[in-house]
């Protein structure tokens, strides 16, 4: 279990450098690099865990779908939407504004899950 | 089957055997032979008997006509307990095509595909192409609305419904509704049909002879059997409401990939089996939702042992079963 937690944070590192990238924020200095924080959520058992995750304005959360069903995560107030994540698939969202955003499974509505930002 | 999978599929029905019901035998040749109940209509009731297991060839005698349920077929899924979906459903359809009364038609009641792809439906597509069924019915399961909100699904198997796919056709005086509960679904909720589609059910239904049998089938269950699971319908009450007043009320469901029986009144509530895997009895596993107590506890503290399976020859029987009081 603790060895696939740790893989995902490295992967969820890269996911963050692209997506700085992509933003076009050639001006920041690479020590900036690790004020960006990032936290993760797995989707197993259809249960999002943590089901309540808090984390500071910036945080970049991934969600990784560890069953053999696909799930999605979507906000219940439409900030953040995935596409279908099959099994070992991810989607991440970056929190930029504080605030708690609710989200849940469109495919099995049951799941719902809380992203507390601060 | 090699070694590996056929364990698992015995310790499955271990875990599904845990109320000491025996029937253990029948389940495990329902999943692995494709599954499907036959459906008789004798003088306007129906009778079903699952069709795996030695389907004797005086079945369907004095029958009014048959008709076949398959459902939750999930063409695409490729993972333990079955990595060859499109095997299992083809061994559905010989079964089919093999009865000694050939069916008028099938309804497939959802979950056609794993992940609503293009290649899924066309798998799908030509397997039951090999149907001797003149007309498959179908109604979506929220595997086949995953993208596009359906709309590949009702471009293929929709033509001539409502809505999101809803439709109604008489058969040899049996009224048939196909209802779609996998759509729109809210947070937090279970299965949803929709004012909009209540209200064009309750039109459909409106001026029907009372004497009418009706036959309602749609992919999750019309009848709560487990809202941890989401195994229920938020409005299905509603829907039932209007079929009250009939005296012979089929109600025909999957999505539980597990064969539950009850009766209510002059109501009949029927799952039917995956072809593709079968999936827990309610609350013998970890699951969904907010669910809190350990998955050994969670048959006491719901009832889980007070669903009363009725072995009755070839079929399985659940009579009255309040899982959550």
């Amino acid at each position: 279990m603790k060895k696939k937690q740790v893989w995902i944070a490295g992967v969820a590192v890269p996911v963050l450098i692209g997506i700085m990238l992509l933003a076009g924020t050639s001006s920041v200095p690479a020590n900036a690099e690790p004020t960006a924080a990032s936290a993760a959520v797995k989707i197993d058992n259809f249960v999002f865990g943590p089901q309540t995750i808090t984390v500071p304005v910036g945080t970049t959360v991934t969600w990784t779908n560890a069953d053999d069903i696909p799930h999605t995560s979507v906000s219940t107030e439409g900030v953040f939407k995935s596409k279908v994540l099959d099994t070992d698939e991810k989607f991440s969202y970056t929190f930029t504004k504080a605030g708690t955003y609710p989200y849940y499974c469109t495919i099995h509505p049951k799941m719902t899950g809380k992203v507390v930002v601060q | 089957m090699p070694d590996k999978k056929k364990d698992l599929i015995d310790q499955t029905l271990q875990d599904l055997n845990n109320d000491g019901v025996d029937r253990r035998g029948f389940l495990k040749c329902m999943a692995w032979a494709g599954t499907g109940l036959v459906w008789t209509m004798s003088g306007g009731i129906p009778v079903s008997r699952a069709f795996a297991k030695g389907y004797g060839k005086d079945a369907g005698k004095g029958a009014d006509f048959t008709f076949v349920q398959i459902s939750d077929s999930h063409i695409g899924f490729n993972k333990p307990a079955n990595p060859d979906v499109t095997a299992t459903l083809q061994t559905a359809i010989d079964k089919i095509n093999a009865m000694p009364q050939k069916p008028d038609f099938i309804i497939h009641t959802g979950d056609l595909s794993q992940l609503s792809k293009p290649s899924e439906f066309d798998t799908l597509d030509q397997v039951l192409k090999g149907s001797s069924a003149k007309q498959i019915y179908f109604v979506p399961g929220e595997h086949d609305m995953l993208t596009d909100n359906g709309e590949q699904y009702l471009q293929r198997y929709g033509k001539g419904t409502k809505g999101t796919g809803w439709s109604s056709f008489d058969h040899k005086g049996v009224h048939f509704v196909g209802l779609v509960n996998v759509a729109n679904l809210k947070a937090g909720g279970m299965g949803s049909l929709g004012n909009e589609q209540l209200e064009w059910l309750e039109n459909d239904l409106k001026g029907r002879s009372a004497s009418t049998p009706i036959v309602l089938f749609a992919h999750i269950p019309l009848w709560t059997i487990y809202p941890d699971w989401g195994w229920g319908t938020d409005d299905s009450e509603q829907a039932l409401s209007y079929v009250k007043r009939f005296g012979s009320v089929t109600v025909l469901n999957g999505h539980i990939h597990q064969i539950m029986q009850k009766v209510e009144g002059k109501v009949s509530f029927h799952t039917a089996m995956s072809t593709a895997f079968p999936q827990p009895a309610p609350g013998s596993a970890p699951s969904a939702g907010p669910m809190k107590v350990p998955a050994d506890q969670l048959q006491k503290v719901l009832g889980i042992t007070d669903v009363n399976y009725l072995v009755s020859g070839r079929s399985l029987a659940v009579v009255d079963s309040p899982l959550v009081t």
